[in-house]
């Protein structure tokens, strides 16, 4: 192992965290805090508890999933696209560095980030809505977990973008409409049935519901097969990246 | 004798377009050489470089950098090379120092950052140390990139293109750098489209033109080659053959004996130039006009591919 790399890459990205600091931390900070005033105190107070939760405290391990995925994917993906762009990938590439290094120092600086924004978040929430937290552990299980697979997630669309358009695009067209219909802002027994069922093929529902278990102890789907939908996808996104070291896809001509 | 630090064996790469840009490159470079890389746009310079620094996968042949093989044993072979493409690639955003220490951390290596700052000095970067990197020339750019590629103590260092883009002054100053550096003992290989640079810089010149190189030799021996001219003495009546007077210089009669045609090196002093012409007067051999042709890089190269680089 290159530990001295692995630190090197890691060390310089989480650098460039606190170097755009507004833009990285404090923006989705104040984005996300925005939909606890706007839906849990103002519109939360007209809309009767779910499931035992006041709407406020409901929302917000949804709220925070949002982040982890869509800071999880942009950190990584710009992380690893920029460099390409820019050309400076040739030294990464020159460098006596394996792939799994390669990875662990890029998804692991974008998912300690991701991790990080989901804790600070958190604790914003915690002084708009009274916030209980049944299963620490687990909870944070699936904020590892969950910033993990979406940083990796992330790099891989990274890798495949080959223009800024691209690397909007799964973000923007999949991950967030996913989310915002993956029940953050309801339980799923609220719809009408026949979107119940189509609501299941959704991976940001297992996710969601979780999550929001952690914390309150109910859940729109059992704890155990949220675990393994985000154990497959983690798999998948580990699968994908092996494919794409092995063929240089995009890296190598 | 030592091994050679770098060697090649029969290295072939085909793009995905179906384009063979290297066909069957071998050389051997030993330690402590310059080494010039010559050839024409597009001849395949930085695909090889490229290739022996991990940027590219080679479709056939194998590579080893200081008895490492570049593909199975590549963490070994890649601490041995330090690499400066041949585009200007910088992160704009970053400082001189924390960019040059980001490429030993990179390559392995502990920080060591008296280590970093001696490579600033050594490349006159120490005043733009903490200057971010979207604030100097481009000279200054290039030179941050050699010391990026130097953090790491490369034992081999690859130069493509180096001076490209570069005004004279720099030129004379990357010309000190790399001297310096193979005093030190690195074994420099760097790629360059004029002959003059190779000429003052390289131990060795290897020609590459379409994918083949044809021919690697001793700096002198190139430039020896290259001083060949070819005297032309149109003559003021025909000759049937050579006069006796003028067996001594190395002279033929053209064909229609209209022409006296002679070659010389004129990095020769000796080149019997002014005896050639008191000779062809105490002859009584008239002149009509002179020409003289100098043999190009080009003519070289068809030379050498017509002759399979045995000349
Ligand atoms: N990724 C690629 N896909 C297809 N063809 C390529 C690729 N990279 C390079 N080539 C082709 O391979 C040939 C050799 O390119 P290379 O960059 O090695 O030339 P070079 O000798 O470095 O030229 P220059 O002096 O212009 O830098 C060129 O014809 C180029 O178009
Ligand atoms: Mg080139």
């Amino acid at each position: 192992m290159n530990f001295h790399a692995i630190a090197t890459i890691y060390k310089t990205e989480m650098a460039r965290t606190w170097r755009t600091l507004f833009q990285s931390v404090v923006s989705p900070v104040i984005s996300t805090s925005l939909y606890f005033v706007v839906f849990g105190s103002a519109i939360g107070s007209r809309i009767d508890e779910v499931g035992g939760v006041s709407y406020g405290a409901f929302i917000v391990p949804g709220l925070i999933m949002l982040t982890l995925m869509t800071q999880g994917i942009s950190n990584a993906s710009f992380a690893i696209y920029f460099p390409k762009f820019i050309g400076t990938i040739y030294e990464l590439l020159s460098a006596p560095i394996s792939y799994v290094e390669i990875v662990i120092s890029y998804v692991g600086a974008a998912a300690t980030k991701s991790a990080m924004l989901g804790l600070i978040i958190l604790a914003t929430a915690s002084l708009f809505v009274d916030l209980e937290i049944a299963h620490p552990f687990m909870m944070l299980l699936f904020l590892v977990l969950t910033s993990v697979t979406f940083s990796l997630f992330g790099f891989i669309i990274g890798i495949w973008a080959d223009n800024f358009e691209k690397l909007q695009l799964v973000p923007l067209l999949i991950v967030t409409p996913l989310t915002f219909l993956g029940g953050t802002f309801y339980a799923i027994d609220m719809l009408p049935p026949l979107w119940q069922k189509i609501t299941l093929f959704n991976p940001v529902v297992y996710l969601v519901s979780g999550f929001r278990w952690s914390f309150y102890g109910v859940a729109d789907v059992s704890v155990g097969l949220s675990l393994v939908m985000i154990t497959v996808f983690l798999a998948a996104c580990m699968a994908l990246v092996a494919w794409i070291f092995r063929t240089g896809y995009r890296l190598k001509s | 004798m030592s091994s050679p630090i770098i060697s090649i064996q029969g290295l072939t790469k085909t793009f995905a377009s179906g384009f063979t840009a290297l066909k069957g490159i071998d050389l051997e470079i030993p330690r402590g050489e310059i080494f010039a890389l010559l050839g024409p746009n597009g001849a395949g310079k930085t695909t090889l470089i490229s290739i022996l620094c991990g940027l590219v996968n080679p479709s056939d042949g194998r590579a080893t950098a200081d008895g490492h093989d570049i593909i199975s044993d590549y963490r070994a072979a890649r601490e041995k090379i330090g690499l400066v493409p041949q585009e200007l690639t910088t992160d704009q955003f970053e400082k001189v120092r924390a960019t040059v220490a980001f490429s030993r951390g990179l390559f392995g290596k502990p920080k060591d950052p008296e280590r970093v700052d001696r490579v600033l000095r050594e490349l006159s970067l120490w005043d733009k140390r903490d200057a971010m990197l979207m604030t100097l020339s481009g000279g200054m750019k290039r030179r941050v990139m050699i010391a990026k590629a130097l953090a790491h103590e490369p034992s081999i260092l690859f130069l493509d293109e180096p001076t490209a883009g570069v005004d004279v002054e720099l030129r004379r100053s990357m010309w000190q750098v790399v001297r310096a550096l193979r005093e030190s003992g690195v074994t420099i290989i760097l790629t360059t489209h004029y002959l003059e640079e190779a000429e003052q810089m390289a131990d060795r010149i290897g020609v590459i033109n379409a994918g083949e190189l044809v021919v690697v030799e001793e700096t002198h021996e190139l430039m020896r080659r290259l001083g060949e001219k070819r005297l032309t003495l149109q003559l003021d009546r025909p000759l049937e053959r050579l006069p006796a007077a003028l067996a001594d210089h190395d002279l033929t009669v053209s064909d229609d004996g209209w022409a006296l045609i002679h070659t010389y090196n004129s990095r020769d002093r000796a080149a019997g130039i002014s005896a050639l012409f008191r000779d062809l007067d105490a002859a009584g051999v008239g002149l009509r006009d002179v020409d003289t042709q100098k043999s190009s890089l080009e003519e070289i190269f068809v030379d050498l591919v017509n002759t399979g680089g045995r000349a």
